[in-house]
């Protein structure tokens, strides 16, 4: 241990329970492992230092540490180093007072001295919990920070760069300091000198209007400034800044989602359809169909109006639903984002009735392939790799810590994610029947719990509206958040025991916007005075305003009746969870903005909410032009095997292990179908269900269905596709059909296009002809627009990647009886195997096509009707305990599906597709290559509503009498020999053994 | 025999008490979930409860280490009252990050002039992980082992590698057949238990350790998790036990009082 330079302020025999010091010192502690233990920081850099090529003699030592300001001691330190800070037996620490030069001494050749610091006002909830901790134990801490330390061997200039600033440090939320440390105090923010702010829009110019929406992030079109400016006039008085915000928070796209409910007038090859309000006209509108044709057995309680959709689960349960993105937060601080992306979510269920208690999970993302070429990267963009790793930390640290299982996901990769990485979170949650409404009272009090309020995320509504460039990690970084898993955790506690004590009348989430979201929401139809500031905040400093729309994490208002405050303030306070009244629902039908005595914002509820001028929007879409069979060579047996391989290694098929593991998928004791199921327990299961409930047996099933390639075709077909697997994958482990609900999540590109609008439109329209059909109905969704990212190459012009259309469709099915689940796992040799359903030509979009670098080709369509019969008989099948295993046919089609199966099961298979008739007219029965384009559909077409299923010889009459007249076509035998051989035609076109085929798809992300 | 009590220790980041009361409640007994701030503000509570459980999750986020500052708060606050209910013959289970606080508070091992003899730290992939693994016991002295020889349950933690300070506490501990539980191979042999059989690089494999009196006890592994039949990552291909493995061990604890 280095010992503390000599401080003449500090006498070192001082402890602090017998006299605390006057003066205020700043201690460094560095921890160190131990010789023998892995320093797992350095090994961390080092890795990624080789991602990026840095050169090889780089050497790291690193070091975790504290920052600790208060009157303390030397004698204080050694205390709090040994009991708290450093772990017992594999760790060492050295600490001194910061600036000391003990503490920057080089350590062998190593000579450079680089600290990472967390920026001022960057939640570090390491340090908070380390400050309360020290508290606990009687220090007179003020102020504790993390930092990390690296000492580092000399490198190139360039290799330096990159280094400081994409391994180290992230300067959205951090900062670098080269050297020793050399620090006053810690800084606590400054003191706030209040002053009102009017913005007068009178004779504005419209070049002036729209300077003031870009300058003040509003991201506010010219005719709603014109609206804005108008309706102050009327009132005779400029708006004030946090009018102008509230506004700017309410009409946002993030919030009010006015494109896609919007007036749209859409054209395309049927003809045109003029939309009122697009959303409320297809999707919402088939639920409120399937509704009333379910009329009585209707089992939808609350949909597309809270923050979750709400269906029964059982006599005493429902269950709530919800899916969100957090892609621009993401694409900037890849683990924040998730990590706030995946606590929001929570935080929409916990606000969803009274409150659901999040049980479930399921995350997808898409990225450009982690195998990306550095230097192919767009200016000022992060590597997909470094993406990817930091957002599944980002999850797996919030969900991991908040106790609800992650139990479903997928990851899809493609190259135009690369600048605007997708990030999907969703949580499910159980709810009791009579808590699934809730309802604001008249003079309630208006209570925030949970974190308090800084600096974060302010603009982050206005923000996620707009479209990403280069530098918006520069001009957004007040948009970047970090979660504390640990306060939600905390606020969760309290809030479903204030739930069960009917403490509260309502209760809703703080999310984009923040308190002025939230309010403004809870109190639209009352009114609602705000008192801005006795709201409990990080650092001094801020200005009402920017506490107003603040999105700081983890904060949630209720509505509190008066009579059950001191209650409910007890509850918190018994919890350790910071509970503040922070205004009162006043029926005054306004918006009352108050700092102390003055008035800083008061706006009619009308205006906020229907104050907005409509937006009326074209949308075209024009169909792609069908294509013919793409030229490709004529294929032998052992290149037929070969795409096989290729398809299982393909980054969308390949395992996802390295992440499922990384996710706890069994926490609360419900596990039933885990994520990953076989004999070696990683094969890849189709959906996963748990218990919610532990002393039922009613199982809940979570899937999803993606597929952005189709959308290149065509966008109907990709999102009745979507739907299709979703509901296919939750009808494989044996959830019942009819109780499928599902969300839509639409991630588009710039919709002001009309042909990014209607391809978008075109896609909604499919939702809503195939879930009617199905009478499967959509329960609630979200969308994310102008998801693209703008730069300028290296020859000056301006170039912008859009994303895929993509459109997320999240099922949550459920199980009658849980003894009845399936697995996709081969169980038996000598049982037999089957298809259902049909095969067609369907290898536009496929990953047969990815593979062989061809395009064209027809996309996989759905046959409504089709579809609906099959899901209902094979459900019946295995209802009866006839089907020993079920896996549905999605990427890679037949030949992907069996080989899964087959290596999942530690069993071999050997089958044709003799039976397997293909809906395709060659035009030319000679020709080879249409031929040969057969046999590709046959092993790897991805057309819709299919499954292979594996029956025992004494079932199969019962399972085709059970099947009725749906197709059933089959294929052959499982066996013991660990291979797979597959005939087309009286030809083995596909022949391997099992290990070739599962260390394909097993290796493409078996991360270390 | 009244039904034994069962306090289920609560913090904030607690996230396994409700399925943990619901096995010992299965098991037979009565839980009830107590928070820190209650018990704290109440020690001497504890002498209604003949179980104290310390379930698993991330106290107070895992910020510092796994269980460090909950350990602390425990020690500084609580440390005679638990000696008391310890020395009266009562039982303590720490499961996960209950263990990963036992060990740190020196509660379940003892601190001695060199400080405390071992600690859970890191695993060797540097990674949380949730997976499903063998272990053999050494029931010679653990009370929750009792007539149990292997168990398959699942481990979820980030840090859960046993590390003595040395090899003559290993030995020691070893000796004393406090080494209770251990990951191992399928067949239960112990030869060349490697990732992922052993999850976390843990020396000598081991998995869980009591005290010397073996009435207290702390292990990684969550037999909350494996009570039910399907809860078994296979249960679909190799048909339905009559119970999970953890229930037995719920079952020892509430016995211990029974009999």
């Amino acid at each position: 241990m280095v010992d503390s330079v000599t401080n003449t302020t500090t006498s070192s025999d001082e402890s602090p329970t017998t006299q605390g010091q006057e003066t205020t010192t700043l201690w460094q502690v560095d921890i160190f492992p131990v010789a023998g233990q892995p320093n797992r920081l350095s090994a961390e850099v080092l890795d990624n230092a080789r991602d990026l090529r840095v050169d090889e003699s780089l050497e790291v030592i690193a070091a975790r540490g504290f920052l600790i300001q208060g009157p303390l001691t030397h004698q204080d330190l050694a205390r709090l180093t040994s009991e708290l800070l450093v772990e017992p037996v594999v760790e060492r620490c050295e600490f001194a007072l910061v600036g000391s030069d003990s503490l920057s001494q080089p350590i062998g050749n190593l000579t450079n001295l680089l600290n990472v610091l967390p920026l001022p006002g960057v939640t570090d909830p390491q340090a908070e919990s380390a400050l309360m901790a020290m508290r606990h134990l009687g220090f007179p801490v003020d102020v504790v920070r993390t930092f990390k330390k690296f000492w580092t061997s000399s490198l190139s200039e360039s290799d330096q760069n990159l280094l400081h600033s994409k391994i180290l440090c992230n300067d959205s939320i951090e900062m670098i300091v080269v050297g020793k440390l050399e620090l006053d105090e810690l800084q606590l923010g400054q003191k706030y000198e209040f002053s009102k702010q009017d913005i007068p829009l009178t004779d504005l110019s419209d070049e002036a209007l729209m300077k003031i929406s870009q300058d003040w992030t509003l991201s506010l079109s010219l005719i709603e400034m014109h609206t804005i400016r108008d309706h102050f006039e009327k009132l005779g008085r400029a708006p004030t800044d946090i009018e102008l915000e509230s506004i700017a928070q309410t009409w946002s796209e993030h919030c009010s989602h006015k494109t896609l409910a919007g007036r749209i007038s859409y054209r395309d090859e049927n003809g045109e359809r003029q939309f009122e309000n697009m959303l409320k006209e297809t999707i919402f509108s088939a639920t409120m169909q399937i509704r009333s044709d379910l009329g009585e057995s209707d089992w939808c309680v609350s949909v597309f109006k809270d923050n979750a959709g709400i269906v029964e689960f059982d006599d005493s349960y429902n269950i709530a639903f919800k899916v969100e993105t957090h892609n621009r937060p993401s694409a900037l601080e890849p683990y924040g984002g998730a990590n706030t992306g995946i606590g929001g979510v929570i935080r929409d269920t916990l606000g969803t009735g009274l409150g659901a208690k999040p049980i479930c999970n399921t995350d997808v993302f898409c990225f450009a392939s982690p195998d990306t070429p550095f230097e192919e990267l767009p200016p000022g963009v992060m590597h997909p790799r470094r993406i990817m790793k930091g957002v599944v930390s980002g999850v797996r640290d919030y969900g991991n810590r908040m106790g609800i299982p992650t139990v479903n996901g997928a990851v899809f990769f493609d190259e135009r994610y690369v600048g605007n990485p997708l990030v999907f979170c969703g949580n499910v949650g159980l709810i009791p029947k009579e808590k699934s409404f809730k309802e604001v009272q008249p003079n309630d009090l208006i209570v925030s719990i949970g974190g308090k309020t800084g600096r974060d995320g302010i603009h982050g509504a206005t923000f996620s509206s707009a479209e990403l460039t280069e530098s918006s990690d520069i001009t957004s970084g007040g948009a970047v958040q970090i979660g504390n898993a640990i306060t939600e955790k905390m606020l969760m506690d309290v809030l479903l025991i204030a739930r069960d004590r009917e403490l509260y009348s309502s209760v809703t989430d703080c999310g984009a916007g923040g308190y002025s979201s939230a309010v403004g929401e809870m109190g639209e139809e009352i009114g609602a005075e705000v008192w801005l500031d006795r709201v409990p905040l990080k650092y001094d400093g801020l200005s009402y305003t920017e506490i107003w729309i603040s999105e700081a994490q983890e904060r949630m208002v209720f509505a509190i009746p008066e009579s059950n405050w001191e209650q409910f303030e007890s509850l918190c306070a018994s919890e350790s969870v910071e509970a503040t009244v922070i205004g009162q629902f006043k029926p005054t039908g306004q918006l009352v903005l108050k700092f102390g005595d003055e008035t800083v914002g008061d706006v009619s509820m009308s205006m906020l909410h229907d104050g907005r001028p409509p937006i009326i929007r074209e949308a075209t879409y024009q169909p792609v032009p069908a294509s013919d069979i793409p030229s490709f060579e004529f294929k032998t047996t052992a290149q037929w095997t070969t795409d096989l391989c290729k398809i299982l290694a393909s980054p969308n098929v390949a395992s996802k292990h390295w992440i499922i593991r990384q996710y706890d998928h069994e926490v609360q004791g419900g596990s039933v179908i885990k994520p990953l199921v076989g004999i070696q327990n990683d094969g890849p299961g189709d959906a996963a269900v748990v218990r919610p409930v532990l002393e039922s047996r009613r199982g809940l099933a979570v899937s999803c269905g993606m597929n952005p390639l189709y959308g290149d075709l065509d966008t109907y077909h990709m999102a009745t596709s979507a739907i299709d697997e979703a509901i296919r994958n939750c009808v494989s482990v044996g959830a019942d059909p009819t109780r499928i609900a599902i969300l839509d999540n639409f991630c588009w590109g710039y919709t002001d296009r009309p042909e990014t609008l209607g391809s978008l439109v075109r896609a909604a329209i499919a939702c809503q002809d195939l879930s009617v059909v199905l009478q499967t109905p959509f329960i609630s969704g979200k969308d994310s627009l102008h998801n693209e990212f703008s730069y300028t190459d290296e020859a000056g012009s301006r170039q912008t990647i859009s994303i895929p259309s993509t459109l997320l469709i999240s099922a949550m099915g459920q199980v009658p009886d849980v003894a009845n689940c399936v697995t996709m796992d081969l169980k038996e040799a000598g049982n037999v195997l089957f298809q259902i359903g049909v095969t067609g030509d369907h290898l536009g979009g496929s990953h047969w096509n990815l593979v062989n670098h061809l395009s064209g080709g027809k996309v996989p369509t759905v046959v409504p009707e089709r579809a609906k019969q099959t899901f209902i008989q094979l459900h019946k099948a295995i209802q009866k305990g006839l089907v020993r295993s079920c896996h549905d046919m999605s990427e890679g089609g037949l030949a992907v599906a069996v080989a899964e199966m087959a290596f999942a099961g530690g069993l071999g298979a050997k089958i044709t597709t003799n039976e397997v008739g293909i809906e395709i007219i060659p035009s030319d029965p000679d020709s080879q290559i249409e031929l040969s384009y057969a046999t590709a559909a046959l092993l790897f077409a991805e057309s819709n509503t299919r499954f292979v299923v594996e029956i025992a010889p004494e079932n199969v009459e019962p399972f085709k009498a059970a099947m009725g007249d749906i197709d059933v076509q089959e294929l052959g035998t499982v066996i013991s020999e660990p291979n797979l051989t597959i005939e087309v035609a009286s030809n083995t076109v596909i022949q391997s053994d099992l290990m070739t085929l599962k260390n394909a798809w097993l290796g493409t992300l078996d991360w270390k | 025999m009244p039904q034994p009590n069962v306090l289920i220790l609560r913090a904030p980041g607690t996230n396994c008490d409700q399925e943990t009361g619901y096995a010992f409640d299965l098991a037979g007994g009565n839980s009830s979930f107590v928070h820190i701030n209650q018990l704290i503000e109440a020690p001497e509570m504890v002498r209604d409860y003949q179980i104290l459980c310390l379930p698993g999750g991330f106290s107070y986020g895992d910020d510092i280490a796994a269980g460090r500052i909950l350990a602390s708060q425990m020690q500084s606050r609580l440390a005679d009252v638990l000696a008391e209910f310890h020395s009266s013959g009562k039982l303590i289970l720490g499961i996960c990050n209950g263990f990963q606080i036992l060990i740190k508070s020196g509660f379940l091992l003892p601190s001695d002039d060199q400080g405390l003899p071992a600690t859970l730290t890191w695993n060797d992939s540097g990674r949380f992980v949730d997976c499903w693994v063998n272990l053999k016991t050494d029931n010679e002295k653990c009370v929750f082992l009792n007539n149990i020889d292997q168990m398959y349950l699942p481990i979820a933690h980030a840090e859960g590698k046993f590390v003595p300070r040395n090899e003559q506490v290993l030995n020691q501990l070893k000796g004393n057949h406090q080494l209770a539980l251990s990951y191992c191979l399928a067949n239960g042999s112990d030869d060349d238990v490697v990732y992922p059989h052993n999850p976390n690089g843990s020396t000598a494999n081991v998995a869980g350790v009591c005290d010397t009196t073996g009435r207290i006890f702390g292990l990684m592994p969550h037999p909350e998790r494996f009570i039910d039949p399907t809860h078994h990552p296979r249960w679909t291909r190799e048909g339905n036990s009559a119970a999970g493995d953890g229930l037995a061990l719920f079952q020892n604890a509430i016995n211990f009082f029974n009999n």
